[in-house]
């Protein structure tokens, strides 16, 4: 069965973002006041073959650390995208 | 004879300059493609600047899986000199034979400028030609040039004296100022900018010269002596 996955990338706490840091600095021009701590990163989606989602997720998960992230600086977290 | 080995990934752009600094320091050069798995008869090898694979998901994320970088890991492990340049720098922070990663520059902007260095340590394949303090203007070229790493890898690497070569002014946020990272063996190191494009005073600078001619001229005996000897250069 195919499961859909989501999977976050996020920079590690204590990483500089400089994407992150420049939309924030962009938003107040744009009327949109009171945003802080905005933090840029990627987000895929996936179809997972697997038995059941449990198994799709650890299956993302592995992916995630070994690709789609670089543990180095980021966090992969894997969640469902069913609904 | 010297001979050294021009990795190219699909992407990479800088393989000729870096065959051509070779050449220019009288030693023998060839191109390895990504998938050559063989490394026999290379004395170092040079992973040039470029985009590898496109650098699609990140610098260097792809090319860390291309078949040639089990051969290079081997080479490196048996104490064989290898040397990051640019993207190459990002590919083997990204396939863990370097600490730290590249982030995108401070700002957000591409930055194509020559830059002022100062060498940190000699104590590397890249650097034991050179002074410690000696100040070398080379041309940086990238996006993606913020050297990055946690707390604990950065005072490691301050006090192995890893940290090989410094921005004097830091153009693109790299923490401690760093351009140039060694491995713990000294035998391979990567930097931002391109020393390859300093060869020549009347094409801006030579001072790419004192650092090719050091990785070019790591004592043969210790090429292949394994890592460990390495580490006494």
């Amino acid at each position: 069965m195919n499961f859909p996955v989501i999977v976050d990338v996020t920079l590690r706490e204590g990483i500089a973002d400089p994407e992150g840091a420049t939309i924030e600095r962009a938003l107040p021009a744009l009327g949109f006041t009171g945003v802080t701590n905005v933090r840029a990163g990627k987000a895929f989606r996936l179809d997972v073959e697997a038995d059941d989602e449990t198994e799709a997720l650890a299956k993302a998960t592995a992916l995630a650390q070994r690709l789609l992230s670089n543990p180095v600086i980021e966090n992969a977290v894997a969640r469902s995208g069913a609904g | 004879m010297t001979r050294i080995g021009v990795v190219i990934f699909p992407g990479s752009n800088c393989e000729y300059d870096a065959a051509l600094a070779m050449t220019q320091l009288g030693v023998d050069v060839d191109f390895v493609w990504h998938s050559v798995t063989d490394l026999t008869g290379f004395d170092g090898l040079i992973l040039p600047g470029g985009f590898a694979h496109g650098d699609y998901l990140r610098p260097g994320a792809l090319a860390r899986f291309s078949p040639v970088m089990e051969a290079v890991a081997r080479f490196a492990a048996d104490g064989g000199p290898v040397l990051g340049i640019c993207n190459g720098f990002q590919v083997l922070t990204e396939a863990g034979l370097l600490p730290g990663a590249l982030q995108k520059n401070r700002g957000l902007t591409f930055i194509s400028e020559p830059v002022r260095l100062v060498v940190a340590s000699t104590n590397s394949v890249l650097t034991r030609l050179a002074t410690t303090g000696q100040e070398l203007t080379i041309p940086i070229n990238h996006f993606s040039g913020a050297y990055t790493c946690d707390d604990r890898t950065f005072d490691a690497l301050e006090a192995n004296d890893q940290v090989v070569l410094r921005y004097r002014d830091n153009p693109n946020g790299s923490r401690g100022d760093i351009a140039g990272v060694a491995n713990e063996g000294r035998n391979i190191v990567g930097l931002m900018p391109h020393p390859e494009r300093a060869m020549s005073t009347l094409l801006g600078s030579a001072d790419g010269q004192v650092l090719l001619e050091s990785f070019i001229s790591a004592p043969s005996g210790l090429l292949r002596a394994g890592a460990a000897n390495a580490a006494a250069l």
